[in-house]
């Protein structure tokens, strides 16, 4: 053993530089971030629970996309049956025997709630780093 | 544990034909609730659109068609001749209908432009050659296009005998002023296409041309409905006047009727 002092040495370089991020993060007092999606204001709930739109909601559009483009259906009743007495109780849908259906279309239905695609969407988006290529075609209403 | 070969195939086996059956019912679960039409909104057994190639003769008619399409649908308007996109159009009557004009054809005909625009098919070749079914054609017999799929190969623009796909050469929104969000547009390297407005259908309305046309020629200037209905207006129109269909000789069975 007679470089040990240099393989240790290396090593403890080599850690720090893999443990980076962590340490980072902790010195900047950011150990606790969470993104914060602005919710909107007003409504009282979405089409499915909010605990299954923040684990399903691509899965959810992906269905949507499917069934609108390529099976020519428009209209989604909801696992979850939203009671309503009128429209105005559904929004980016409508009301049919007491229940909420909604039209099957991010533009037309969860940016209505939604409107700013960088204060709700990309928070979250940002912050796991991925980036979903609706925006290469799906414009929100509200831009910035 | 003592086990024999015999109990362990029947444990696998079960575990396999139990996985088999849970696959799809967590699929159906996972997927969410169900889907269907719009109320209110048009289906048909086999959509068509019969021009009325006088009534629509004029380029006033002819442009609030094609203004009326390419708004609603966020269709860019590329300076570049080349790379220009379309979903409706106006072209000389002997361009449109190669097989059928002379040169001492009826000269109020061959002195018009006509309208064109996708024909939607019974055998579209441009479905034929795709190799990622993006454009594929629905029961109801719309030519679709799915722009997700779509790779930008532009084999159907070689296999469509009309001219009517475009491909996106550069990026549409440099050339849409107030693009709508309701619609979406699309991204440079795909192809689109007139798309019989399905939107509009879903929420039973007419194709936005057939609106336009209506506005500013009359009624009868553009209609569109079910030939799969024999009580229809369009299926009445097509057994009472003299239609033509674009190149008929191909055999791909246009549904976009003309008549003259």
């Amino acid at each position: 053993m007679h470089d040990s002092g240099k393989i240790i040495g290396g090593l403890v370089i080599f850690v720090a530089g893999l443990t980076f991020p962590f340490w980072f993060t902790l010195a900047a007092g950011q150990a606790d971030y969470r993104p914060d999606p602005e919710r909107p204001t007003g409504q009282k709930h979405c089409v499915e629970d909010t605990a299954y739109m923040k684990a399903w909601h691509m899965d959810l559009l992906d269905h949507w996309r499917d069934e609108v483009v390529r099976n020519g259906q428009r209209v989604y009743l909801p696992d979850k049956r939203w009671p309503c007495s009128r429209d105005e109780d559904c929004t980016g849908g409508f009301c049919q025997q007491g229940i909420c259906r909604y039209d099957m279309s991010l533009t037309n239905n969860c940016l209505e709630c939604h409107r700013s695609r960088a204060r709700f969407c990309d928070r979250c988006h940002d912050y796991l780093e991925v980036k979903p290529y609706c925006w290469d075609c799906h414009l929100a209403p509200e831009e910035e | 544990m003592d086990e024999s070969r015999r109990n362990f195939l029947k444990v696998a086996g079960s575990a396999a034909v139990g996985a088999a059956w849970a696959v799809p019912v967590v699929k159906a679960l996972a997927g969410g609730g169900k889907t269907q039409t719009w109320p209110g909104g048009r289906a048909a057994r086999r959509w068509a659109l019969v021009i009325d190639v006088n009534k629509c003769s004029s380029p006033a008619v002819q442009r609030a068609c094609a203004e009326a399409c390419h708004r609603v649908h966020n269709v860019p308007h590329v300076p570049e001749h080349k790379h220009e996109v379309k979903w409706i159009w106006s072209t000389g009557f002997e361009n449109a209908f190669p097989e059928q004009a002379h040169h001492d054809y009826r000269r109020d005909l061959l002195e018009n432009p006509v309208m064109v625009l996708c024909n939607h098919c019974e055998r579209p070749p441009c479905v034929r050659v795709c190799p990622t079914q993006a454009t594929f054609k629905r029961p109801d017999g719309v030519v679709m296009m799915d722009m997700h799929r779509c790779i930008g190969c532009r084999y159907c623009i070689a296999a469509c005998p009309y001219g009517a796909r475009s491909f996106n050469w550069e990026d549409p929104l440099k050339y849409l002023d107030h693009p709508r969000p309701d619609y979406p547009h699309r991204t440079k390297g795909v192809v689109e296409k007139c798309t019989f407005c399905t939107e509009r259908l879903a929420r039973g309305l007419e194709p936005a041309c057939v609106e336009a046309a209506v506005r500013v020629a009359g009624p009868g200037a553009m209609v569109f409905g079910d030939v799969g209905d024999p009580n229809s207006a369009v299926s009445q129109l097509l057994r009472t006047k003299t239609t033509l269909r674009r190149k008929p000789g191909l055999g791909t069975e246009p549904h976009v009727f003309y008549v003259v």
